[in-house]
Order: structure tokens, then sequence, then C-alpha cells
């Protein structure tokens, strides 16, 4: 289907399933019960999981595919949310053109910064790209106030000339993002029983997003682009002794890449029409890569769970407080019930850092393919077990050679 | 003419701290070959070693003294360190006071443990992985070390004064004939450079003046035939990081009472001192050196009111400006040496 293979098409589905019926899956718990804590089917983070996904895809197509570990990919998130606000300011409140010009602006600053940053590699190209990413830090904070609106961040105001648009709505209220008059923030509610589902219109159409860059990103795997890519990762010096330049393959992949995260940037904007420095910090750059590695870097399904991972435990763990835990371990003595409670205290709650850090480096140290990888280890370990006795029978029926 | 010296004066103290990090950095990158992101939280470490100690010497037993009273004309609790006890009065006021000069002792062995912990619990398995690999794992490291500073010293600064007979300034124009008052520099940033260029000097004659330096340098350069001639090679460089851990760790004490210590501190001079690794050259030593203290130089001067003037915000960028130049023109960076990580 559209030019998938059998395999990638059953993928696709899947997260499309996945995707659409998310705000199901993420609520199983009823309303009100001790578990709901733990339900993530509310817009702000269902949204956080799409948008995240959505630059982890993008980055994973310049680290998986050709090895090069940015260090400073946020700087085209920022880039991307700026030109989104901007979007809003001058021309309408309507999220294509913003968007638009997020992809646009972030694949410009990401050609120009990838032809200086790509005539290195290893370690030098994470340091330049670093260095380019803080450096577009430090001037959104100080010397661009009047485009980037500094510390306080690019907000939209109600004087906005916004040419295409009211500048305030009926109201006198600063409009909010929209798509052809449905609201980015309109939500329905269904009640189910005890359950209540929430379906929002900037989720969906954030999904539906996410939905296209991911079938882009596996044209992109499969496409001979995608296996010069992967060429560059495993020998770069055998690819230049065949006679092929690899930089333009480079660079176009570090383009396509800046753009995700523009459009992820984009996105993030038109859901909270708000863009602030803080987004192109270098540990908003290191977050990406952990997703990215979380996942599984290289993989196509990698990306998008570590990107909803590690969205939902910032949520969800830092929600936690001391007086859940103690509720937790109340079918213990007392005794025992402070002292586990005091060992994972630690962390939780504002220790999720803590917690994300040492998932991290166990996920480095044994299993550098990230989820996927554990996942497959899994798998392989029943079907292991099913083929050995599979094996067994058939040996029994063969003949001797 | 004075301005131009208060700015080298004002760069030579951040220089310090970029110098003493990017070597720690080096001598790890020369000898284990290994890109460690988490030297900055050992940095960090160094600072809240400092941080410990002195509260460690101020841990105080409290008694009702009858004879005062408060305002409310109760009998007054006093609050007495026991250092006071220990060692009288007088003299447990200095050594509390004197807590940050101190703590370079008991940093010393702490920082040490931390270095070879390190090496020989995690960084060893990574020797042979990536170099992406060990940038990861180390990262994740610093995350790590710096959430648990923060569970257990909050995310505050924590202010540790220098000792009361650094507070102040020293005013060094007059020394040198210019007019009094123009050239004014605090006294504990002069003591911070003197250390450093202590702590560097001690460090360059260990490697070029001992035996041990000497297998040493001789691994950086050939590690196979140094291990063929019969010597424990990776003990030797073991030993190394957990030197370039206490070089970071003492660079971090004594930085204690120039920026109060906080989680993080650790991070922002990471970045900066991976961008001096580079611009000094790749397992560089003296590289390493010369561009701490250019780097920080240069950052003071740019931040004179006469160059932001004519060019807005040039302070926060040009560290990083100098260092795209500099690898975009000289790929080796100012000292480096050929062959080492080329690519």
């Amino acid at each position: 289907m559209l030019g998938l293979g059998k395999k990638d098409t059953t993928l696709v589905l899947l997260v499309a399933c996945l995707t659409m019926l998310a705000p199901f899956l993420l609520n199983p718990f009823p309303e009100g019960s001790a578990m709901a804590q733990f339900n993530a089917g509310y817009p702000d983070l269902m949204q956080r999981f799409v948008i995240f996904g959505i630059f982890a895809i993008g980055f994973n197509i310049l680290f998986g595919l050709t090895g090069y570990l940015s260090f400073g990919h946020a700087a085209f998130l920022g880039i991307g949310s700026y030109a989104a606000v901007w979007m809003f300011k001058l021309l309408s409140m309507n999220v294509i053109p913003a968007i638009l010009l997020a992809v646009v602006m972030s694949g410009l600053f990401a050609l120009l910064i990838g032809f200086i940053s790509l005539r290195r590699s290893g370690i030098y190209f994470s340091i330049l790209t670093l260095a380019f990413a803080q450096m577009m830090f430090a001037l959104a904070y100080s010397v661009l106030t009047p485009i980037t609106g500094g510390e306080t961040g690019l907000q939209l105001a109600p004087d906005d000339p916004r040419v295409l648009d009211t500048a305030t709505s009926a109201s006198g209220n600063i409009p909010v993002p929209g798509l052809f008059g449905m609201e980015m923030r309109d939500t329905a509610k269904l009640e189910l029983g005890s359950w209540v589902f929430t379906f929002n219109v900037g989720y969906y159409f954030s999904a539906i997003v996410m939905l296209i860059s991911f079938y882009l990103a596996i044209r992109i795997f499969r496409s001979p682009f995608g296996m010069m890519l992967r060429a560059v990762k495993s020998n770069q010096q055998r690819v230049n002794y065949t006679g092929l330049n690899a930089r333009p393959y480079t660079l176009a992949a570090f383009v396509i890449s800046g753009m995700y995260a523009g459009l992820a940037g984009g996105l993030m904007a038109s859901m909270d029409p708000l863009a602030g420095a803080e987004r192109m910090f270098w540990t908003a750059s290191g977050e990406v890569v952990l997703m990215t590695i979380l996942g599984g870097a290289g993989t196509l399904i990698g990306p998008v769970l570590g990107a909803g991972m590690i969205k939902y435990m910032e949520n969800i763990i830092s929600k936690i407080n001391s007086d859940i835990l103690h509720s937790w371990f109340a079918f213990l003595p007392d005794g025992l019930e402070d002292f586990m409670v005091a060992i994972v205290y630690p962390f939780i709650g504002k220790g999720w850092h803590l917690t994300l850090g040492i998932i991290f480096m166990l996920v480095v140290i044994f299993l550098p393919g990230g989820l996927v990888e554990g996942g497959q280890r899994i798998a392989r370990l029943f079907r292991r077990k099913k083929q050995a006795k599979g094996d067994d029978a058939s040996k029994a029926k063969q003949p001797a050679e | 003419m004075d301005a131009i010296i208060l700015q080298i004066l004002n760069g030579l103290d951040k220089g310090s701290a970029y110098a003493l990090i990017a070597l720690g950095l080096t001598l790890i990158f020369g000898t284990l070959g290994v890109v460690n992101f988490a030297h900055g939280a050992l940095f960090m470490i160094g600072a809240f070693c400092a941080v410990t100690l002195s509260r460690i010497l101020s841990i105080s037993r409290t008694y009702v003294d009858e004879t005062q009273k408060d305002f409310l004309g109760r009998p007054l609790e006093v609050k007495v360190p026991y250092a006071h006890d220990i060692f009288g009065p007088e003299m447990g006021a200095a050594i509390i006071d004197w807590a940050v000069p101190l703590s370079i002792l008991f940093a010393i062995p702490v920082m040490i443990a931390v270095g070879v912990i390190m090496e020989r619990g995690l960084i060893k398995h990574f020797y042979k992985r990536p170099h992406a690999d060990q940038i990861l794992v180390t990262f994740g490291l610093a995350i790590v070390l710096q959430e648990i500073i923060k569970y257990y010293y909050g995310a505050n600064p924590i202010p540790t004064p220098a000792p009361a007979a650094f507070k102040g300034s020293f005013d060094f124009g007059a020394v040198i004939g210019f007019d009094a008052n123009t050239i004014i520099y605090p006294y504990w940033r002069l003591v911070y450079f003197a250390f450093a260029a202590v702590i560097i000097g001690a460090v360059f004659a260990f490697l070029q003046f001992t035996t041990f330096g000497m297998v040493v340098r001789a691994g950086m350069a050939d590690r196979e035939t140094v291990g063929l001639l019969g010597i424990n090679i990776d003990k030797r460089f073991t030993m190394m990081f957990g030197l370039a851990a206490a070089v970071a760790g003492l660079a971090g004490v004594m930085y204690a009472p120039i920026n109060s210590p906080n989680y993080h501190m650790g991070m922002d001079f990471l970045v900066l001192s991976f961008v001096v690794v580079v611009v000094g050259g790749m397992g560089s030593l003296p590289g390493a050196v010369l561009a701490g203290f250019l780097l920080g130089i240069l950052e003071s001067f740019a931040s004179m009111k006469e160059v932001i003037n004519i060019l807005p915000g040039i302070n926060q960028i040009i560290i990083y400006l100098v260092a795209i130049i500099i690898l975009l023109t000289r790929p080796r960076g100012l000292m480096g040496r050929k062959g080492v990580m080329e690519e």
C-alpha cells in the first residue's frame, strides 16, 4: 500500500490505530479510582506524545541512519516555534501557514548549520551542533529580543496586525489557533459509566501530521537514499572510495531532520501559541537524544515509543507523592512500609530526572538498541523455545543423509 | 589601558576554571580515549565537597546558657560548633572560617575515589564501544550524579564564603602605577588563579618528571607497545582518571566561593569546557590550558561596554563563534596532534 512493503503497511496501520484510539487506550482506569493518576488520556499530554514523536522521528533520520550525533537539534524546534508564532501574529490564526513557515525556516537554518557542521564528523560534529544551538539560544535570550521576546518569550498580543484575520475575537480576547473554524483547543467529552474520554481537535490534528511524517520517514528508510545514509553510517571511507560524495546525502538528512524538528516546534506553538528560548537550550537537545536512544535509534517505531515513554514518565512519575507511595505500601507492616517509601521516594515526584537518568544509562549499557531491541530479544527468546520444540520434532522425521 | 588590564584579570579566573576542567577532560581523552560528558559533574561534586565540609565543621550542639537572657527574658539557647570544643574557641572559629581551603584536603581522596570507581565500574566497559555510546552513557551518568546531589542538597545555590582574610578586593592598579581604584580585583579570584596555576604546573611536572608520568605519556603515544613491555598500562590509566577527577574536583572546590554551588553548575561549565578542549586541540594538554585562558579572557573582553555597543550580544556567543571558526579553519585545534580523533 502506498509504496510500502507488507510489514511496513501493518506497522503504519498499527500506529494509525493506536494514535486514533489513544484517548481510549490511554485512559484505561475509571475516573476517580486510585489508578486514575496513571491515565494519560488528557489532551495536553497526548499532544506532547505525538509532537515529541515527530521530533524524535526526525532526529532518528539523522542519528539512526547516518550515525551523526547532533547535540543541538532543539534549536530547530525553537526556530519552528518562533516562526509559527510570528505567522499567528502577522497573518492569521490558521495553523497551516504557521506550520509551513516553521518547516521552511527551520529547513533554511538546518541547511546553513548543516553545511558548516557536516564538514567534520564524530565528536567534532556533536560539539559544532551544540555550539550553534547554544549560540542561537544565547542570541534568542538577549540580543534578538525584538524578534524572540527574550526572557518572557514570544506571545500573541491584542494589537497584532493579523492581516487575514481579525485582531481580536468577537469577545474581545486574543483569538486561538485553529484550522478553518475548528479551534485547536476544542474538546469533546464522552462519558461511559465512570470512564471519561476526551477528544481534542489539536491532538487529532497533530496525530494526523505525525502519521504523515511517520509514513514519510518509512519511505526515506526504505529508499535508495536511506540505503546511502546507512552506508555512510557503517563506513564513510568506503563510500568515498567508491567515488561517491557523502556530504550531499548527509546534508539532505540533516535538513530533513531539521525540518521535522521545525514541524514539531510549529505544532507545539499551534497547540499553545507562545515560544520561549528555553526550548532551544541544550538540555532540550539532550532530551530528544534520550528519546531516540531509549526507543531504539535506527528503528522505525523506536523514537515514537521513546518519546511517548519519556513524556509519560515525566507526567506520571512526577505527579506521584509520598502519600500515594504510603497508600501503595500500606499492605506492609508499618516499619517496612516506611522503609520502602524511603527507598522509592528519591525516584518519584521531583526525582523523576534521576529515574530517567538511571533508565537511560541502563539502556545504553545493556540495550544499545533501545526498547525495540529489548522487545526483539524477548520475542526471540519465545521463538527459540518454540523452534527448539519444532526442531526436535522435525529431526525425528528427517532421514539421515 | 587600565580597562584592558582589568578585562585580562577578569578573564583569568573564568579562564582558570575552563583550563582546569579542560585539562582533566584532555587527560581522560588522551589516556583512555573516552569523551567524558560527566566531567562537569565531577567539577560540581568538588564544589559540593566544600559545601559538605563546611557543614560538617559547623555541626553544633545547643545548650541553654542561664547567665544570658534573650529579648523575652528567657535563658538564651546558644549553639556551639563541636569544632570549638575540640580545637578551642579561637582555633575552631579559624577552622570553620577556612573551610573552603581545608576542603582541598577533603576533596582529593573523595574525588580520586569517585574517579576510580567511575572508571572501573562503568567507563572501562565502554572502551571498545563507539564514541557516541561513550558520550551517551557519560551524559546519563552526569544526569544521575546531578540529580543525586540535588536530592541531598536541594535545588538552590548554597553560599559558601571564602575565608575572611580573602574578603575584599585588591587594588591592583595602585601596585603597577595606575590611579588608585581603577583596577580592583577580588582577592579570592587572585587566589583561584594562583591555585589553578599551581595545579596545572603540578600536573605537567608529574607527567614530565616522574617515571609514572613518563609511562603514562608513553601509553598515550602507543598503548600497545607499552603493554608489550610488560607494564600494566590499564592500571596507570585508571590512576590518571582519578587524577583528572581530582583536578576537576579541586577546580570546583575553589570555585565555590566565586559562584555558590548549585546542582547544575557542572553542566553549565561542561559545554564550554568541551568547546575549550576542541579549540585547544583534542588530546593536547598545553592546548587545553592555553585555550582555557584564551577563551576566558576573550569572553571578558567581549563583555566590555564598548564592544557590546558595536556588536550587541557578542559576549554571549563569542566562545561558540571562536570554536566554530577554529574547527573550520584549523580542524585539529590550536595545538592538536596529528592522528588524534581526526574523525
